[in-house]
């Protein structure tokens, strides 16, 4: 038996490999050697980190437990690398244009930059992947168990202290490596190339435990496939939808776990070597399988019943004697363990530092803290922080769960909690239309069934009250964790991923089509979903000192003079040169590039730089990438639109009542001038006649008569015109008081017609009729009789014909009575008709000797009276019709 | 031989008051009321002196000024121009078209009598 103290030592020694490999690596990195340190292998190897201790350990569990079901593991990535091979193309495109740290800062990113999002992502990432970790020390502290016995480690040492030492151990490891750098973007060459070593390791570990046991216990190939047809595993059958969703979790975990985005995209050198990986990838997973089956088969005939077949890894080589061997086997399971937790660690410590203390501290600082201030060491030192926190969490999870838990099942359910990130990562890759508000809704949505259905029920059954599982929530057994909506029977995992990605999907779309995305969301959509089409990552830039001038003419037109100013002065002083011009070096170009994308947007602030500093020479792409932002500017420039035609409606609904008042104003001019006119030609002739009869000597008799007939006429003439427009002013301004008064509506006609026709020499004739005209009337009987009188006398006046005629033909219907005047003269010519209520129309021209008043007073008198009066068309002669309110005159208005 | 003038006017009552005046001052007065067919009856009158009145039926005195004063014959005719509505903008509308003398009604005849010599001031 291998004793404690030199397992201990081994573990050091392969720890102290580690650390000089990662040492040797990040100096040759450094002095820029080593470019097989950017090989595609390396790539390839370092995202071995897939296959953790669960991996090496726990597939032959696995298979021992369930049969063929742990392919499913291998299946999902390597279904991802075959066939979404672009996908991850364009997310590792993605995550180095955009200079991403971590898969928190990649949704954050696209979703506008929102913390808000980073920080759900993050902790949804712990709360995933600590459980994960634990496992990872779980095992550590198995493998050690199964090599000791207890009578070597009488403090139970191996139980109690290995997982805390490993804890730290591997803490240590991660802030030395992980952290040296500020810059999380930046490339961890150490630590990739200590895990490239590791999956080397693994798999050399895990290929030779298969050899031993296929050739040297099963006594070959044939033997061996006998052995697995015989056990109870060739029998087993795995449920088609737990396979289906087993595939998809690890596909889903193998793209969203925060350890696995780590390696393959923010450590990523170059996009092609996924070109590479595509193939070797999954031929390193069928190679870690390999042996998986048989070494499960033979463990199961060959070791005693009860003995843990997660460790049959171990436990086969050690009960046949083969010390070196489980030595090696041990040192496999060890670096699939570490080398997890490392990455993980790191991976997770960049997202709590970033999105949770970083936003913190910086709240707390107040504003100057970003702008001045050690920001970088307390960067570091909180992600330092991070990493032990993040080991403890996992140490402390570990001590707590013990070993009750199966190693897989804890796998699966991180994996389906990690799982929650991928609706937003891919519609955010794909889908224009996704927003910040969808992404979030989605992912509590998610993040909430997935611990109700499947964490608490899986790992926490002491922190859920007795009966929740069965009984299900407020006792409706359609809530039940393992059975939501009526799923009972199936496999609670199954039920899990299938609701808590269902619910998922659907909140993340309904609330993205519900929402409106901000301006800076559609911008990083845009970059996200067109990444191709836009530029290839970060472009320096380089210029002479002339072209600052006009960087600083652009500035100041985007950002406005102030904050330009300030930016140029303040780069100038940075770079110690004097005046406020500072050089256009590479990096106060991209520092003003992102400066302006603030407000332009990132494409159009780099080609527009590029057109000053680079000679003018903006690409297609640049270009594309403009058209691009132009077309989102013009969705908002579409609303402008409709704003801008508000305000023109505004505006032509002033200027139209500007036209009236001017009319109002012109017609008040004209109405003038013709009241003057009409006042002043009756006056002339009376002055003149006056004169003439006051000057002229001799006049005979006759002729005096004559003049003084003249000016008596013209007096009345006037005075008439001022009774009208006297009439006419009280009617217009509404201060008429109605007289209203019972009456037939015959008496009113017999007492306007006597009214216009006495001492008048024309020979009008009227008819009417009687019966027809019995109605009664309540209204101002006198301003009626007044509307008569003037209809009647304008016949008698315009009506030349040789037996002018006026009927008048009265009606009652509904209630409304119409009174209708029609002579058989020539009428009104039609271009007039429009005119006649007008003042001063005087259709007739001069010989009615009237103003042009009458039939304005009319109109004014009948709407007074809650009536009208219209011209008639078509009747021979001229023909008005009078309307007014029958009996009770409610409709009149009483002003 | 007697000074010939043309009154357009339509205004009854106003032409038979003038026509006394200037008849007993010595003027054949001839008087036309339609203002569509006055350009007509000054041209082929040729007056010594037009009397104008500005609102006519059918055209108006300031349409009638403007003709005339496009016309070879009548452009340095004398044009006393009469008007009711008082307001200055028509007596600059009037000088501009060519007016010799812009008066108000109501005028006073000595006022007439004294334009009317004036414009056309007697042969002896």
């Amino acid at each position: 038996m291998t004793s404690l103290n030199s397992l201990i030592l081994v573990c050091l020694a392969y720890v102290a490999l580690l650390f000089l490999v990662a040492f040797v690596a990040e100096r040759l990195a450094a002095r820029g050697y080593g470019g097989w340190l950017r090989s595609p292998l390396v790539y390839t190897l370092s995202l071995s980190i897939y296959c953790t201790a669960w991996t090496f350990y726990g597939a032959v569990g696995s298979a021992a437990r369930n049969g063929l079901e742990f392919v499913t593991i291998y299946l999902g990535p390597t279904l991802v690398m075959l066939g979404w091979w672009m996908g991850l193309r364009k997310l590792v495109r993605v995550g180095r244009s955009q200079r991403v740290s971590s898969i928190a800062d990649l949704i954050s990113a696209r979703y506008g930059k929102s913390n808000l999002l980073a920080s759900c992502v993050t902790v949804l990432a712990v709360i995933g992947v600590t459980p994960y970790i634990a496992l990872q020390l779980q095992s550590i502290t198995l493998s050690f168990q199964a090599f000791v016995d207890a009578s070597d480690d009488p403090m139970g040492y191996a139980e109690t202290g290995s997982a805390l030492w490993v804890a730290v151990g591997l803490a240590v490891f991660a802030i030395l490596f992980g952290t040296r750098n500020l810059d999380a973007n930046e490339r961890h060459h150490g630590v990739v190339t200590a895990i490239a070593l590791e999956a080397v390791v693994k798999l050399v570990a895990l290929l030779a435990v298969g050899i031993f046991v296929v050739w040297g216990l099963a006594g070959g190939i044939g033997p061996a496939m006998a052995q697995i047809d015989a056990s109870a595993i060739g029998a087993w059958q795995t449920e088609g939808s737990r396979w289906a969703a087993i595939t998809f979790l690890s596909a889903a975990a193998f793209v969203c776990l925060p350890r696995m985005f780590q390696v393959m995209v923010v450590e990523a050198d170059d996009e092609r070597h996924l070109r590479t990986a595509a193939w070797a990838f999954p031929a390193y997973l069928m190679l870690i399988s390999l042996f998986v089956l048989p070494i499960a088969a033979v463990g199961l005939t060959l070791m005693p019943a009860g003995s843990n077949p997660d460790l049959f890894v171990l436990t086969l080589p050690l009960s046949n004697d083969r010390e070196g061997l489980a030595m090696l086997s041990f040192i496999g399971g060890f670096s699939s363990a570490t080398s997890m937790v490392i990455v993980a660690a790191m991976a997770l410590s960049t997202m709590v530092s970033n999105h949770i203390v970083m936003p913190l501290w910086l709240a707390l600082q107040g504003d100057g803290a970003s702008v001045s201030g050690d920001v970088r060491h307390v960067v570091l030192l909180s992600r330092r922080i991070s990493i032990a926190a993040i080991m403890g969490l996992g140490y402390l999870y570990h001590a707590a769960a013990g070993e009750g838990v199966a190693l897989a099942s804890i796998g699966l359910v991180a994996f389906a909690g990690i799982a929650q990130i991928l609706p937003s990562l891919v519609g955010g890759l794909y889908w224009r239309g996704a927003t910040r508000a969808g992404a979030l809704a989605g992912l509590t949505v998610g993040f909430v069934v997935w611990i109700y259905t499947l964490l608490l029920p899986e790992i926490g059954g002491a922190i859920l009250p007795a009966g929740l599982s069965e009984a299900g929530l407020f006792g409706l057994s359609w809530l039940s964790p393992g059975g939501l909506f009526g799923g009972t029977g199936v496999d609670p995992l199954v039920s899990s991923v299938v609701w808590s990605l269902g619910f998922n999907t659907v909140a993340f779309i309904a609330m993205s089509l519900l929402t409106f995305p901000s301006p800076l969301e559609r911008l990083q959509g845009a970059q996200f979903v067109n990444v191709f089409e836009h530029s290839t990552g970060p472009r320096g830039w380089t210029g002479s000192i002339a072209q600052t001038e006009d960087l600083m003419i652009m500035s100041q037109r985007i950002l406005g003079p102030d904050q330009a100013h300030a930016l140029f002065a303040r780069e100038a002083m940075r770079q110690g040169v004097r005046g406020s011009l500072p050089e256009p070096s590479p990096a106060f170009l991209q520092a003003l590039e992102r400066e302006l994308g603030g407000s332009v947007g990132a494409a159009t602030a780099h080609a527009m730089v590029g057109q000053i500093v680079g000679g003018a020479s903006v690409s297609v792409q640049d270009l594309m990438a403009v058209a691009d932002e132009s077309a989102q500017l013009l969705e908002y420039s579409s609303q402008l639109e409709a704003k801008s035609a508000e305000l023109s409606r505004t505006a032509r609904q002033l200027r139209e009542a500007n036209d009236k008042l001017t009319q109002v104003s012109l017609q008040k001019d004209a109405f003038l001038g013709q009241v003057s006119h009409e006042l002043r030609t009756p006056m002339t002739s009376i002055r003149a006649f006056s004169e003439i009869l006051r000057d002229t000597t001799g006049l005979n008799d006759a002729e005096k008569s004559r003049y003084g007939a003249i000016i008596h006429g013209e007096a009345l003439r006037l005075t008439r015109l001022l009774d009208d427009l006297l009439d006419l002013s009280v009617l217009e301004s509404g201060q008429v008081s109605l007289n209203l008064g019972h009456g037939q509506l015959s008496d009113v006609l017999d007492q306007a017609a006597s009214t216009a026709l006495t001492g008048s020499d024309g020979n009008l004739r009227l008819r009417r009729s009687a019966e027809a005209e019995a109605i009664a009337l309540h209204t101002d009987l006198d301003r009626l009789t007044q509307v008569f009188i003037n209809l009647i006398s304008n016949a008698q006046k315009y009506c030349e014909v040789d037996r002018p005629t006026l009927t008048i033909s009265a009606r009652e219907f509904g209630s409304m009575v119409t009174i209708d005047f029609v002579d058989n003269g020539a009428g009104i010519p039609e271009e007039a008709q429009a005119m006649v209520f007008e003042k001063f129309a005087r259709v007739g021209g001069e010989k009615a000797g009237g103003a042009g008043l009458g039939l304005a007073i009319c109109r004014e008198i009948m709407q007074r009276l809650g009536g009208d009066i219209q011209y008639l068309r078509g009747q021979g002669g001229a023909a008005f019709r009078v309307s007014l309110p029958s009996r009770d005159a409610k409709g009149a208005r009483r002003t | 031989m007697r000074r010939n003038v043309m009154l357009i006017e339509d205004e009854p009552n106003i032409t038979e008051a003038i026509r006394f005046l200037l008849t007993r001052d010595g003027w054949d007065v001839q008087t036309h009321a339609d203002g569509n067919s006055a350009v007509d009856a000054v041209t082929r009158v040729l007056p010594d002196l037009l009397i104008l009145d500005v609102m006519l039926p059918g055209k108006s005195g300031m349409d009638i000024l403007r003709d005339l004063r496009g016309r070879p014959e009548t452009e340095s005719l004398p044009v006393l121009m009469l008007t009711a509505r008082g307001q200055s903008r028509d007596r600059d509308m009037a000088e501009k078209a060519g007016v010799n003398r812009f008066m108000t009604k109501p005028f006073s005849n000595a006022e007439v009598l004294d334009a009317v010599r004036d414009l056309v001031p007697s042969p002896t």
